[in-house]
């Protein structure tokens, strides 16, 4: 496929910054041929080291464990040891994003970069949005322009772009952190700026937006949703017939790995990341359910009523915050009662991909999951705070 | 039909949109670039110092054209009306600048209106006429070398006529929207214009507010965005400025001692000598220049390419895409080659060998006393004992029936039909409409067949669309046609008494009519003429006439003949409509059953059985409503009346494709016949022919491992050609267009293309459609989308506007709607793109059984089983399976479901918030 895509390179004009690093079987660097038209290549793992962070949610996982599998020395940067990191071609780095020391450290010698490290939450202080995220964001990208990284892929999220009106078979839109819902939303479109305007001739950054990523094991939104659903407090938005993408697990990880390995086509944009089989949220959640074994919801809530009655648990969980996610939120009551789904045209042929896993077998393989680890079998979910991976867009 | 405009370059919409120096008012779809202002000297007679120069404001293309380097083809000289300026044109300004087709338009701002100098004259027709040479002399468009063209508007066609009139040398063409060039005095004038006329009111009206501007405003269909609105107005701010409006409106000369009415005369008298080529564009809903004056228009220049835009307005420019129009005639007729039609009538189908006329069978029978029509009366009316004798209402022999054509003839000649007269018959099926119709057609009238399936609102419409000079009918028919005020002289199919003939305004009867001799100077029949003016369902926008010549007549009823076999002598069994008239040109002895005509339905099995044994029928034609009442009605048979129906050896469904658990109900009905559901339409009937037996093997194929017959599925099999015909289909590219390339290669998706000597001659009045339909010269574009397989049976797949234009590719919808339909607790479903086109994604509606109490997303088991039996058919992905009560479907085939209505409907659904009912 190498030059299949040649023309649609955003920069033909560069010339690739690391002939080192080349795929193998590329002409050997250093020929002076600078001369010489040269396409666009796809990066191989083979000798090459990748930090990951966010790698302790689902995603970040899920992407350490198949770049491994792609031949990449893999590091991780957390904050707590992880089981993941006893792997023998796993390395681990103790620390936070927003710490420069240990950034610096987790750095040393890297390559590439996956970025996934994330306050993901429905609601919390703006400081701490910020903190995480957009100061996050621009010490990783800072230090590693001084540590020689060559490669970076900032996870992202759709809801950068999502102003609250619906989303119908669009690509991806600039991120708008003025217009965005939400703390965690706009937050996230600040360093999604961020990081491309870091893309350069040296840096190369790409940013992927995988939408309302979900799988076995994810207690950020399966979980949620049918634990909500059990107890009675999962009503349906209007007729739930608003229709929404989604991403299973395995074609999210995927997608971001395949941005990695076709950087050269990727950098400098955002990537809206799919299954491309937009469903409605009510088939969503059902299928949610009955997957995890518990009785879809039935009980309906206008929108409407729904996003004010979102704002008010807001405010009222900013001042006296519960233990859990407030039980809806403005942001999260717009996400369910609008459509949202995108055009993947530009997304599958920069990536050179397409979704392995349907939302039908992804669906499959959730039950088959449940079926073998029931819901109420091991510990309650963790609250979704503080520093995770998954990204919930 | 929506408005639709080609988009206007996005800097000049919106609150950026263009401003001329003149006025703060934007000027939406305005290029600055085109406003000019030019000062000619005056040689109108108004001007008291002749050579007065006076101030111009033209809005003109030709600096635009320069800068993009291109040469125009001609010019258009565009003139406006009152009380609009050249604003009415900018669209046709735009589409001027297209580089394939480029055009110079200058639309001129009349002195005294828009943005011209206001000469404090009060200018009549002839000084008008006199301002414009003024300017295009200065213009020097009296010498260019390319061709002239005048658009014009309202009382603009008379001021562009007279211009034309004195410019013969560079004038080449006329397109005319919604004007009048005379008005004869015979019939009021409109009510609205009448107002503005009275003395007292128009100075009121027109000068002292802006109402007679709003009321033109008003006129606009739909009604005008509040920015265009603002345009319109912006000339005529004050009273100062719109005094002119009043003395327009006043110089309308409508009296003979009006002092305009020489020259209006004059010109009027000049248009009927034009005979360049002419295109009328009119909005029929025009409550000042209505449809007379179109026909006088048309009578003036019979030449002329007429488009009448159903519903319209009088602002036609606002309420309809022109300007696409215009330039396509334009294309057509100055592109250089021959015209589209001219290539069509080239490259379409004739039948081979001689003509042979309409009528020839009957006229070789002449002497025959065999039945040759039979009317049945009403089963009821035969009970008990005599329960098994079939209750005839009327019969004619072949003698009877030529004889009563010879007397219908010379009776029609008699109160003045003429040959190219439209003859509306408003007559049920039977004798006597089948002796109308071959006795219309024997005197060169054009028979114009309306179904009253269409509804009183789509009947009148299609009836002032057709235009018909005469109308035969009914007492019914007339009362109706009184109340809706249908055109025709009217004829009565019975004698009625003195006060219902003149209440229903009734001129001739055909009791009378028959009382005429024979006659032997009847017109020589040109075979090129037309003969039959036919309708579409009107299932998709308003009914388009469809007219056929007696060549084609004779070609359709050859490939009935032929495809089927009718031997002369076959007693047929003639229940659906447009066939039922074929019987006698074939030779067939035909009965009509009993039953209400404007109801398929009601066609019970008792009256079928009876109409076949009064003449012992082997051929059944039906359509597929009536079959759905005779299978639902089998009960009531006995044993007689089922013998009846055993003999019957063909049953022909003719309407649209019967699925085939039907049809293996009907074969159980009518064990002996070999079961027909040909596909065809309006245009062409039929185009292809299928039995039971091609179905189901059909069906064998569709669903063998390995594709043993390649392309077969995916769709409704509607079989192979029928007698001369040539099916074809153009590939559809990704943006669901279809290409110009005709093909039959199996698995090829594109819309099913048609040649045929039984093909439509045109659209009647629809010179835009016809375009379309004949973009590809000899062919005609079913609309339809369909492909072909490896055994060269035809697949329809559904219709060219409803496919679906996914991320992936074109999508159609028939087969993923048959599989949806076989889920258990399925009814009806339709399959419609939801989203933008070109990354739309499908989305099932459904009808359930038992029916949802509401409108919404089905329930997700049955959404998942419905995706997945889809998934397995045919691979599509739906997005989502929405229910509701009952489709909305066409109220005269009640089987059509309005697609584009429940495609929006369900676009609205899938975004979220609350679903209303579609």
């Amino acid at each position: 496929m190498n030059g299949k895509h040649r023309k649609d390179g955003p920069h033909d004009d560069r010339v690739p910054a690391y002939d080192a690093s080349v795929t193998e079987g590329a002409p050997a660097a250093g020929t002076g041929s600078h001369g010489v038209e040269r396409g666009p290549r796809e990066l191989s793992g083979q000798g090459r080291t990748v930090l990951v962070t966010g790698a302790s949610g689902m995603l970040g996982e899920h992407v350490a464990r198949l770049l491994a599998a792609r031949n990449w020395t893999v590091r991780l940067l957390q904050r707590r040891h992880a089981p993941l990191a006893d792997r023998s071609d796993v390395e681990e780095v103790l620390g936070s994003v927003t710490d420069p020391d240990a950034v610096a450290r987790a750095l040393e010698g890297v390559d590439d970069v996956v970025h996934l490290a994330a306050k993901v939450s429905f609601a919390g202080d703006w400081d701490e949005f910020v903190m995480t995220n957009v100061t996050g964001t621009r010490v990783l990208l800072e230090t590693a322009k001084r540590a020689g990284v060559e490669n970076v892929v900032f996870v992202s999220s759709p809801s950068v772009a999502h102003t609250g009106v619906s989303i119908v078979g669009e690509p991806a839109r600039p991120a708008d952190p003025v217009h965005a819902r939400g703390n965690y939303a706009r937050s996230k479109a600040a360093a999604e700026l961020l990081a491309l305007e870091a893309d350069g001739r040296r840096l190369r950054v790409t940013a992927v937006r995988p939408h309302i990523v979900w799988g076995p094991g994810d207690t950020q939104l399966v979980e949620r949703i049918a634990e909500r659903a059990a107890r009675g407090r999962m009503p349906l938005l209007d007729h739930g017939a608003a229709l929404i993408d989604t991403t299973y697990i395995d074609n999210a990880a995927e997608a971001i790995v395949r941005a990695l390995e076709r950087i050269e086509w990727a950098h400098g944009q955002a990537l809206v990341v799919t299954n491309g089989q937009p469903r409605t949220v009510g088939e969503l959640i059902s299928g949610f359910c009955r997957a995890v074994g518990v009785q879809p919801p039935t009980r309906r809530v206008p929108g409407a009523v729904a996003r004010l009655a979102g704002t008010l648990i807001e405010k009222v969980w900013a001042v006296r915050p519960g233990t859990d996610e407030p039980p809806m939120t403005a942001f999260l009551a717009e996400q369910m009662s609008t459509a949202h789904w995108f055009d993947q045209r530009t997304t599958r042929e920069v990536l050179d991909w397409t979704p392995a896993v349907t939302v039908e077998e992804g669906m499959r393989r959730l039950a088959e999951h449940y079926r073998t680890h029931p819901l109420g079998a091991h510990d309650a979910p963790v609250p979704a705070t503080g520093s995770t991976a998954a990204d919930r867009g | 039909m929506a408005r639709r405009r080609p988009s206007t370059t996005p800097q000049h919409e919106g609150p950026d949109a263009a401003r001329l120096p003149m006025t703060e008012v934007p000027l939406p779809g305005v290029d600055p670039a085109w406003s000019r202002t030019v000062t000619v000297a005056s040689t109108a007679p108004v001007e008291p110092v002749p050579g007065r120069r006076r101030r111009w404001h033209l809005l003109d293309n030709a600096a635009s054209l320069e800068a993009a380097g291109l040469t125009p083809r001609g010019t258009v000289l565009a003139v406006h009306g009152n009380p609009t300026w050249s604003y009415l044109w900018r669209d046709v300004l735009a589409a001027g600048l297209d580089p394939d087709n480029p055009w110079r338009v200058v639309a001129v701002d009349q002195l005294d209106m828009g943005f011209s100098e206001r000469t404090g004259l009060f200018r009549r027709l002839d000084d008008r006429v006199r301002d414009l040479a003024d300017l295009t002399a200065a213009l020097g468009l009296d010498d260019a070398t390319t061709p002239v063209v005048t658009l014009a508007h309202d009382w603009g066609g008379l001021v562009s006529s007279g211009w034309a009139l004195e410019h013969p040398a560079v004038h080449r063409g006329v397109v005319l929207t919604n004007t009048a060039v005379h008005h004869d005095g015979s019939e009021e004038i409109p009510a609205s214009l009448r107002l503005a006329l009275a003395p007292a009111a128009h100075g009121l009206l027109t000068e002292r507010t802006t109402a007679f501007l709003d009321v033109a405003l008003a006129l606009a269909d739909p009604s005008l965005p509040p920015e265009v609105r603002a345009a319109y107005r912006a000339p005529y701010a004050t009273s100062a400025r719109r005094e002119p409006i009043r003395n327009f409106v006043a110089d309308i000369p409508v009296p003979a001692d009006h002092p305009s009415h020489a020259r209006f005369e004059q010109i009027a008298a000049g248009v009927a000598g034009l005979d360049v080529p002419a295109l009328f564009l009119w909005g029929t809903g025009d409550p000042v220049f209505q449809e007379r004056y179109l026909q006088d228009l048309v009578r003036r220049m019979p030449h002329a390419d007429v488009h009448r835009y159903e519903g319209a307005q009088h602002l036609l420019p606002e309420a309809r895409d022109i300007a696409g129009p215009v330039m396509d005639w334009l294309a057509d007729r100055f592109g250089g080659g021959p015209t589209r039609r001219e290539l069509h009538l080239q490259r379409r189908a004739t039948a081979r060998g001689a003509h042979v006329p309409f009528a020839a069978e009957l006229d070789e029978r002449r002497a025959d006393p065999g039945p040759a029509v039979v009317d049945m009366a009403p089963s009821s009316a035969a009970t008990g004992a005599r329960a098994h004798v079939a209750p005839v209402r009327a019969s004619l022999s072949w003698a009877e029936l030529a004889d009563r054509v010879d007397r219908l003839a010379a009776g029609l000649l008699g109160i003045g039909v003429r040959p190219g007269d439209r003859v509306n018959l408003m007559v049920p099926p039977g004798s006597e409409l089948t002796a109308l119709v071959y006795a219309c057609l024997r005197v060169g009238a054009v028979v114009v067949v309306a179904d009253t399936g269409l509804g009183p609102k789509g009947l009148t419409r299609a009836l002032k669309g057709a235009g018909p000079d005469w109308l035969v009918g009914i007492r019914k028919a007339l009362v109706a046609g009184r109340a809706l005020g249908w055109p025709g002289t009217r004829i009565s199919l019975e004698r009625l008494d003195p006060v219902s003939r003149r209440a229903l305004g009734v001129a001739h009867d055909v009791p009378g009519l028959l009382e005429s001799a024979p006659r032997a100077d009847l017109p020589a029949s040109d075979a090129d003429a037309d003969a039959v003016v036919l309708f579409t369902s009107g299932s998709t926008g308003p009914a388009k006439g469809v007219v056929y010549t007696h060549r084609q007549l004779s070609a359709m009823r050859d490939a009935v003949r032929g495809t089927y076999d009718l031997a002369a002598g076959t007693g047929l069994v003639a229940g659906f409509a447009p066939f039922a008239l074929l019987g006698p040109a074939m030779g067939t002895t035909s009965v009509t059953p009993d039953m209400d005509v404007t109801a398929p339905k009601t066609l019970t099995a008792r009256a079928l059985a009876d109409a076949a044994s009064a003449i012992r029928a082997t051929a059944v034609f039906l359509s597929p409503a009536a079959i759905t009442n005779v299978l639902a009605t089998q009960d009531a048979l006995d044993e007689g009346r089922r013998q009846a129906l055993a003999r019957v050896e063909l049953v022909l469904s003719a309407g649209a494709p019967l699925p085939e658990p039907l049809l293996e109900r009907l074969q159980a009905l009518v064990p002996a016949a070999t079961l027909h559901t040909p596909y065809g339409m309006t245009e062409g009937l039929p185009l292809t022919d299928v039995t039971l037996g091609t179905i189901r093997q059909a069906g064998r194929d569709s669903r063998a491992a390995g594709a043993a017959v390649a392309g077969a599925g995916n769709g409704v099999c509607v079989g192979t050609a029928v007698h001369g015909a040539e099916l074809g289909v153009t590939a559809l590219r990704a943006d669901g267009a279809p290409g110009d390339e005709v093909t039959t290669g199996p698995g090829v998706t594109g819309e099913i293309v048609a040649r045929a000597p039984h093909v439509k001659d045109r659209y009647d009045r629809l010179w835009a459609t016809e375009h379309l339909s004949t973009q590809l010269p000899g062919w005609h574009r079913t609309g339809d989308v369909g492909h072909f397989d490896a055994a060269g049976r035809l697949w329809v797949e559904g219709r060219l506007a409803h496919v679906i234009v996914s991320a992936g590719g074109v999508l159609t919808p028939v087969a993923a709607e048959h599989a949806a339909q076989a889920v258990p607790g399925v009814g009806r479903v339709a399959v419609v793109g939801v989203g933008p086109v070109g990354r739309q994604v499908p989305v099932a509606v459904a009808e359930t059984v038992p029916p949802a109490a509401r409108p919404g997303p089905a329930d997700p088991l049955l959404a998942g089983a419905v995706r997945e039996a889809v998934r397995e058919a045919t691979g599509m992905d739906l997005a989502a399976v929405l229910v509701l009560p009952e489709h909305p479907t066409d109220i005269r085939h009640n089987s059509k479901i309005d697609r584009a209505l429940l495609a929006g409907w369900a676009d609205a659904a899938l975004a979220g918030g609350r679903i209303r009912n579609p």
